[in-house]
């Protein structure tokens, strides 16, 4: 029996306005019947453009340059757009990352998935709902009658993603693509939505490409991984393999830069790199406390019609609804030269109390003192303008999105230090900023550069160059490497690790990652609905959790090396045994 | 409803402000009415006299109390160089601006969205080209120039058109009035003569200004098309195998829809006051010539309710379109 998806020689070809360029070279692809392939690479690496060639919904300024594809023996190259168009989503679907974004806004998700039946004849009229309803609950979505009518905007990410799937999987196809599935997903949402891929595809035997950037995700999904590097396939072997044995010298570095248990923040970056000179500068009153949060709340009203409106109109909403309360009675300490890592997932606070300590938004109840003032008693409003301003700075999560895109890399890093620095001169402010770049490992030839003409790693630098411009004695790193490679993302942490011990900061670490955290972070604290769940030094808290929650976000997280498949084979085996151990 | 009652409590401050505002800015217009009601001739003497009777001596506040206690009863003052109400003069022209424009917004929507779509679809084709000439040569010549060129073409020589002189052929009775719209009166009186004979003036100014209008509509349409057909959920639509047609129109084009449905309001709008040319051309009774011609002859009262119908039109017009919006798109229906 042949493959049921063989790509051969696909090389895919862009035309951008400086001339043509390859995106994808030469690659060989085979997926048999069942089977699981991941295709793994960081951004740039063709491994989305592969899966979009293989479906021909590439855009308009690209084109399938060489090669051939076939599926179950036809020749998709070869195929016309209408032939093409009944195959998609009948026998080849799609599932893409950003679910909210990928649903119609404006239409209720139940017809959305009715479209897809009725297109390729599977439903009619008469029996598209009951279908369509029946489609929902496999996905395991409650009270599917009443989902069947809700827009994306009414459900959650983890939902948009489960409607996104059954939507997908309406037709029962015999291949699935899933690109990035889970980016952007909590770990426990991620691992409820890869085990129902898993769960649904086995069932009907269904093949599946995996491409993500996440090797652990690779590793616990895949039967086999195809690793990709700027357009070409370097590495192709079973997944165990590929964690236990990696060939390829790439993705060997790949492998060292994933963050996983047992990692440390110097082993992530690429073999043979000179150490940095460990020096712990001495810190001016190491371990004393700097920050003291205490009895932190900040509430939100509900949403609705303000008390005026009602007022005035009558009726309306009752005022019952008491104010969310999205922080709620928080209370920490950082010392000075310690990092604190603060984790949860999406909707548990911890951007919110970040933005309470940075004095971006005024707490409800509750007291900031950072040294021996009181911070929190200045108005969010007028804290730009006070002395304590300098003393707390804060890395963002989007590197391109919190740089002005026209202002070069210098102008941004000299901001903060014309604003509060008291810098005079051209000259002064360059040579400031030149030692800052130099600092985080920026080429100064970049400093005249905007952001757009930079890559992600480099973007991250002015932002942490920026952030320290003013030696603050606090900085705030909100999930400082979510948007970057883990390549990158090795280097970046490693660079603010050098950073706080030589020039003596704290750090409060933002994160949803529990494994970035542990490298980073001296002590650890797990939010839930803002309340703390669990609190202790980094390793304490993930070697030996107290709590169930912590228990279970652990355990949600994929684990890469211990071996794909043997995971995969004892799991079948338990299924054999005891059917309720799934 | 309740929706719309909130929306409708939010229109009393903006009603407001467009009685002060149309009050205040005739006041401060140049040029004296009493002195042109006198006449070239008149003494100092009669146009203080005038201008007494006119109510004009006394201070603003109290002119301002007189002027809403007229509008509270209906009452806009009459046009001094007709001696009709004001509110009958724009009981009767209003309805025939507003037929002109709207006949023109829907000749210029049936072409310029679905051009515009199509454009989008085969960006840089030739149809996508030719959208950009058509829509370019159309805001780039006057209107007073094309409605010549109609009246030229297919009036004088090809005979195809009515003479252009007014609303209806002198010879035919006119309907009815109930909407004060020729074509629908006559068709609710089932004279479908008139109907004919109704469309047939219509059909020259109309095309007229729809061609100047064509332009933003398509060029809004295709932006919006190109937005959203680069989006995501497009790109699933396609990758789930639906027809082009389905994720063209009912996909992409629903939602392209809101910022066309801005655009359809501006040129609504910026049509209904800005077609005294096309008027003026084709002798048609509309409003914008009324105005124009008040505001030559500082005659305060018809500039005042012309003002004020302008702008409870845009207001009654900027609710339509937020409700419309709320039919378009869920999430606006929530925060509304």
């Amino acid at each position: 029996m042949g493959a049921l998806l063989d790509v051969k020689g696909l090389t895919v070809e862009f035309a951008t306005r400086r001339g043509t360029v390859q995106a994808v070279k030469r690659v060989d692809l085979e997926v048999a019947r069942g089977e699981t392939v991941g295709i793994v690479g960081e951004s740039g690496s063709g491994k989305s453009v592969t899966s979009y060639a293989v479906m021909r919904i590439l855009d308009r300024a690209g084109r399938i340059a060489d090669g051939s594809v076939a599926f179950s023996g036809l020749d998709l190259r070869a195929a016309d757009e209408r032939g093409m168009s009944d195959l998609r989503g009948r026998e080849i679907s799609m599932i893409f990352q950003n679910p909210r974004m990928a649903l119609n806004p404006i239409r209720k998700v139940g017809r959305q998935i009715e479209d897809v039946l009725r297109r390729h004849a599977i439903a009619g009229s008469m029996d598209a709902r009951a279908r369509t309803i029946a489609m929902l609950e496999q996905v395991r979505i409650a009270n599917p009658e009443e989902r069947y009518h809700a827009y994306p905007f009414e459900l959650s990410g983890g939902m948009c993603q489960r409607i996104v799937i059954a939507l997908a999987l309406a037709c029962r196809p015999q291949l699935l693509i899933a690109d990035e599935p889970t980016t952007g997903l909590d770990v426990t949402t991620q691992k409820a939505v890869m085990d129902l891929v898993t769960e649904l595809t086995r069932a009907r035997g269904m093949a599946t490409i995996l491409i993500t950037h996440d090797l652990g995700l690779a590793a616990t999904y895949c039967d086999r991984v195809v690793v990709m590097r700027q357009g070409e396939v370097v590495e192709t072997a079973p997944a165990a393999q590929v964690f236990a044995a990696p060939q390829d010298p790439y993705t060997r570095r790949l492998m060292r830069a994933t963050p996983r248990p047992g990692a440390t923040l110097r082993g992530l970056l690429p073999e043979g790199t000179p150490a940095p000179p460990a020096m712990r500068a001495p810190v001016a009153g190491a371990g004393a406390p700097l920050l003291r949060v205490e009895g932190l709340v900040k509430e939100y009203p509900r949403q609705g019609t303000s008390r005026t409106w009602r007022q005035i109109l009558g009726g309306g909403a009752p005022a019952d609804a008491a104010p969310f309360r999205a922080v709620d009675g928080l209370s920490f300490e950082i010392r000075r030269g310690e990092s604190l890592g603060l984790v949860g997932e999406s909707g548990c606070g911890k951007s919110t109390t970040s933005m309470m300590v940075m004095r971006l938004t005024d707490p409800t109840a509750g007291r900031i003192v950072l040294g021996e003032d009181d911070i929190g008693a200045i108005p969010a409003r007028r804290f730009a303008a006070s002395p304590h301003r300098r003393r707390i700075q804060m890395v963002f999560q989007d590197p391109t999105d919190s740089l002005n895109p026209r202002f070069t890399a210098l102008r941004a890093i000299a901001d903060p230090l014309m604003r509060m620095g008291g810098l005079k001169g051209r000259d002064a402010i360059r040579a400031r900023c030149e030692a800052l770049a130099e600092l985080v490992g920026l080429p100064l030839d970049l400093l005249d550069r905007f952001p757009h003409q930079l890559s992600g790693g480099q973007k991250a630098r002015v932002g942490i160059a920026r952030a320290i411009a003013l030696e603050p004695e606090l900085v705030i790193l909100d999930e400082p490497t979510a948007a970057l490679d883990v390549s990158v993302q090795a280097v970046v942490l490693n660079l603010l690790e050098d950073l706080k011990s030589k020039l003596g900061m704290s750090y409060l670490f933002v994160s949803h990652d529990l494994h970035v955290v542990r490298l980073l972070c001296d002590r650890v604290i797990v939010m839930r609905q803002g309340r703390i769940v669990e609190a202790g030094s980094a390793e304490a808290v993930l070697e030996a959790p107290q709590a169930a929650y912590t228990r279970e976000l652990i355990a949600a997280i994929p684990h890469p090396p211990a071996g794909g498949k043997a995971v995969r084979a004892s799991e079948s085996v338990a299924d054999a045994r005891d059917p309720s151990a799934g | 409803m309740r929706t719309l009652a909130r929306r409708l409590v939010t229109i009393v401050p903006t009603l407001f402000g467009v009685v002060i505002v149309t009050f205040l800015l005739t006041r401060v217009l140049p040029g004296d009415p009493a002195a042109y009601f006198a006449g070239p001739t008149a003494d100092q003497a009669s146009i203080e006299q005038i201008r007494t009777a006119l109510g004009l001596d006394r201070p603003l506040p109290v002119q301002f109390a007189a002027y809403v206690r007229d509008l509270a009863t209906g009452n806009l003052g009459n046009a001094l160089s007709t001696g009709q109400p004001v509110l009958s003069e724009l009981a009767t022209r209003l309805p025939a601006s507003a037929e002109l424009t709207l006949g023109a917004l829907i000749l210029s929507m049936a072409v310029a969205i679905p051009l515009g779509i199509l454009a989008a679809v085969r960006e840089g084709s030739l149809i996508d080209h030719a959208c950009r000439v058509v829509t370019t040569a159309g805001v780039s010549l006057p209107v007073f120039f094309t409605g010549l060129l109609f009246v030229y073409l297919f009036y004088y020589l090809l005979g195809w058109a009515p003479a252009p002189v007014g609303r209806l052929d002198v010879y035919l009775s006119e309907p009815p009035r109930i909407t004060g719209f020729l074509t629908l009166d006559s068709l609710l009186a089932g004279d479908l003569e008139v109907v004919r004979a109704a469309l047939a003036q219509l059909a020259l100014p109309a095309a007229t200004l729809a061609l100047f209008s064509l332009a933003p509509i398509a060029r809004m349409t295709r932006a919006s098309m190109l937005s959203v057909l680069s989006s995501e959920f497009v790109r699933t639509a396609r990758a789930a195998g639906l027809k082009p047609r389905t994720v063209v129109l009912t996909y992409a084009f629903r939602n392209a829809m809101l910022p066309v449905v801005t655009t359809l309001g501006m040129v609504f709008s910026f049509l209904l006051g800005a077609n005294v040319l096309v008027e003026k051309v084709f002798a048609w009774p509309g409003i914008g010539s009324f105005a124009v011609e008040a505001l030559i002859q500082s005659d305060y009262a018809p500039v005042q309710g012309f003002v004020l119908a302008m702008a409870l039109l845009y207001v009654a017009l900027n609710l339509a379109i937020d409700l419309i919006y709320g039919l378009i798109d869920p999430r606006v229906r929530l925060d509304a």
